[in-house]
């Protein structure tokens, strides 16, 4: 593919649109560019609309792409051609605070462990790994928390094994006639013992939805470099819920922890807002999950289930998320809290539809979340808390 | 090869066949033409997405050659594969000939003639052809890799044979649901175009050219409750592929107008999950019907 179009007078005005789109955000590479140019040389550049297909066709890569190349295409050239605007104009994202350190809304809580403070570092002489992998991540100094991060960063995320549609060569299996032949062939024709084949196994889907509300703010940095660890097993994918939902796995594939980080960071418009889980669980399952992504996947709701919004909605649509995924588990960092019941309205409403309730506050309660997403501990909400005896819920609910 | 040379031109091509594109998407077959390069199509179940290829074969007069891609599908179900009970047979028949001439033999076990074009080279052999590569997302990612390898160059290496390559290279189209990120180096090599529910209007110059045979007021009125319905809050919104179905349930009843009973009681053949089926039944379908037969008398 070499490019056949000579320079056009308006070239310099198209690299500076192409600029300004990379500016906003949009990934132009030099090949976009040049694929751009290709387009608009075929067309007639001159025309607004032909332009704006031009770019539009060959520098937009995703459908979120499309809003914010509205935007540039409308600062540099005036409006567009009046095609269909995206259906998911989003305002600009508000300016976050960055170190507003809040407890939860006081109203929304009003028992559990409200009244505790995260506990302030009691005996911190031997703050050695083991003991800071059982300490709940909220009440961290930044020395430990740096070393959490580490510990944080060796996680790999496997979903449960499933039988794969793919085969492979085999000592016991079926007969797999295609290389069987294939072998006698190599041999001109002579007899060859029968090779064998057998399905393999590969691991389910990971969908990881995090809760970067206010009242998960402690646990927010924690849970996301889970994530970031996690995505680096591939077929993960993961959400960020808050007042919106945002899908960062693309974000998150940085390997470098810090720089996924921050374009996480830059990412999400809604750090520590309220919450609402029904509306942004719906979204996620009309927009992503129904379509497949949760389809026979293995869903973890990170979330303390503080709910603003209706619990009933949140139950219906944990109950779809329920049909849809193969299992569902929800890690809870407030659970290891002692006298922790999962009476928070959302919390309850959702239990039912959850395969697994586990605790979500510290490396090791992570270490187990990541054994239960592989299928070895199918233990459900065992343990500590109050809220196993619902967790465990064996008894699906089947609607 | 097309004689299309201009967008104008490639959507009155396009509608001749029944299939009717709006600016965007005019523009992306004139440059998938030109250009060389496959569309990208993403977008909600329903919206014509695989429709396109179709479309886009029938304007050509090319065969269209369709690969529907699963999970775990790989190399030799996409592009060939050799025919090995008929090589065997060919081995043991020059057996019993009395062949000796070993190299022949070899050369001849090797022949086209025992190579099976699956899709993907059935369209590089085919010219000209429209290739469709049907929900990509269900394919892994080894799959998309070696797709990028076949896309980009337009030839496939069969390491028997030597290198094939299209003289003319397919149109090709893509499609996804967006179920899983399609990598970026994939989605580079092609135009990318989102397609959107469409409008009233549109839709409905879409059911009378798709089914001439329906009485227009049915088409309007079906039309009409189907936009109704998109803003719903729905689990799964009708695409026009649901419309059109629509239309074909009233009609084979024999209805010429929805009427707001036959409708209800139709609605299977739009709405695929309980919940939306309840909650269409609250719904007054009577005053739709009746604002719009008031709107265009």
């Amino acid at each position: 593919m070499t490019g056949d179009g000579p320079p056009l007078g308006g070239d310099a005005v198209l690299l500076g649109f192409a600029r300004a789109l990379r500016a906003a955000g949009l990934a132009v590479s030099a090949e976009r560019v040049h694929a751009f140019l290709r387009a608009a040389d075929a067309l007639r550049p001159e025309v607004r609309a032909d332009l704006y297909w031009a770019g539009r066709l060959t520098l937009c890569g995703d459908r979120d792409d499309l809003e914010r190349y509205e935007r540039v295409f409308g600062a540099c050239f005036g409006p567009g051609p009046g095609g269909e605007p995206p259906r998911t104009a989003r305002p600009a994202p508000p300016p976050r605070p960055r170190v507003a350190v809040r407890e939860a809304p006081a109203g929304a809580r009003g028992r559990g462990g409200a009244d505790r403070p995260p506990g302030p570092p009691v005996a911190s002489l031997a703050s050695s790994a083991e003991v800071l992998r059982h300490r709940d991540v909220a009440g961290l100094d930044p020395a430990e928390r740096a070393q959490v991060r580490r510990l944080l960063a060796a996680f790999a995320l496997r979903g449960q094994a499933r039988r794969s549609a793919r085969r492979r060569p085999a000592r016991r299996g079926e007969f797999d006639a295609r290389r069987t032949v294939r072998e006698l062939l190599r041999r001109g024709g002579e007899p060859a013992p029968p090779r064998l084949h057998a399905r393999t196994e590969r691991p389910r889907r990971v969908v990881l939805l995090v809760d970067v509300s206010g009242s998960m703010a402690p646990y927010a940095d924690a849970l996301l470099r889970f994530a970031h660890a996690a995505v680096r097993g591939r077929r993960t994918e993961v959400f960020t819920v808050g007042t919106r939902l945002t899908r960062v796995t693309r974000e998150l594939s940085h390997r470098d922890a810090d720089l996924a980080m921050a374009a996480v960071s830059e990412a999400v418009p809604d750090w520590r807002g309220g919450t609402r889980l029904g509306v942004l669980l719906r979204e996620f399952l009309d927009r992503y999950g129904q379509r497949g992504t949760a389809r026979g996947a293995v869903v973890v709701l990170l979330s303390d289930g503080w709910e603003r919004g209706d619990p009933r909605l949140l139950a219906a649509q944990m109950r779809r998320l329920h049909r849809l995924a193969h299992r569902v588990v929800w890690a809870n960092p407030r659970k290891a809290r002692p006298g922790y019941a999962p009476l928070a309205a959302g919390m309850a409403a959702a239990l039912p539809s959850v395969d697994a309730f586990v605790e979500g506050h510290s490396v090791a309660a992570l270490e187990r979340l990541a054994a239960v997403v592989r299928g070895a501990d199918s233990g459900a909400g065992t343990g500590t808390g109050a809220g196993a005896g619902a967790g465990g819920a064996k008894g699906r609910e089947r609607a | 090869m097309t004689g299309i040379d201009s967008p104008e031109e490639a959507r009155a091509r396009l509608e001749e066949t029944g299939y009717l594109v709006d600016d965007g998407l005019a523009v992306a077959c004139f440059l998938a033409l030109r250009l060389h390069r496959p569309v990208f199509c993403e977008g909600d179940a329903g919206v014509g997405k695989t429709a396109l290829a179709g479309a886009l074969a029938e304007v050509l007069g090319a065969p269209l050659i369709r690969l529907q891609c699963h999970e775990g599908i790989d190399a030799s179900q996409a592009l060939y594969d050799w025919d090995f009970p008929r090589q065997l047979l060919h081995l043991r028949a020059a057996e019993a000939a009395g062949v000796t001439d070993a190299d022949r033999l070899e050369r001849e076990l090797y022949d086209r003639r025992f190579l099976l074009a699956r899709p993907l080279l059935r369209a590089l052999q085919t010219q000209p052809s429209v290739l469709l590569v049907d929900e990509i997302d269900r394919a892994d990612d080894e799959f998309e890799a070696f797709l990028l390898e076949v896309l980009s160059e337009f030839q496939v290496t069969v390491p028997e044979l030597g290198t094939l390559r299209a003289e003319v290279p397919p149109v090709v189209v893509l499609t996804s649901n967006r179920t899983r990120e399609v990598h970026d180096a994939l989605k580079r090599r092609c135009l990318y175009h989102w397609f959107d529910h469409p409008g009233f209007a549109r839709e409905l110059a879409i059911v009378r050219r798709r089914l001439p045979g329906v009485s227009a007021r049915l088409a309007e009125q079906v039309t009409a409750l189907v936009q109704a319905l998109r803003a719903e809050d729905l689990l799964k919104p009708p695409g026009v592929a649901e419309t059109l179905d629509w239309v074909r349930a009233l009609d084979a009843l024999g209805a010429d107008e929805a009427g707001a009973e036959l409708a209800m009681a139709t609605l299977g053949s739009v709405l695929k999950y309980r919940e939306d089926t309840d909650r269409a039944r609250g719904l007054d379908f009577a005053a739709i019907l009746a604002g719009r037969g008031a709107g265009t008398g």
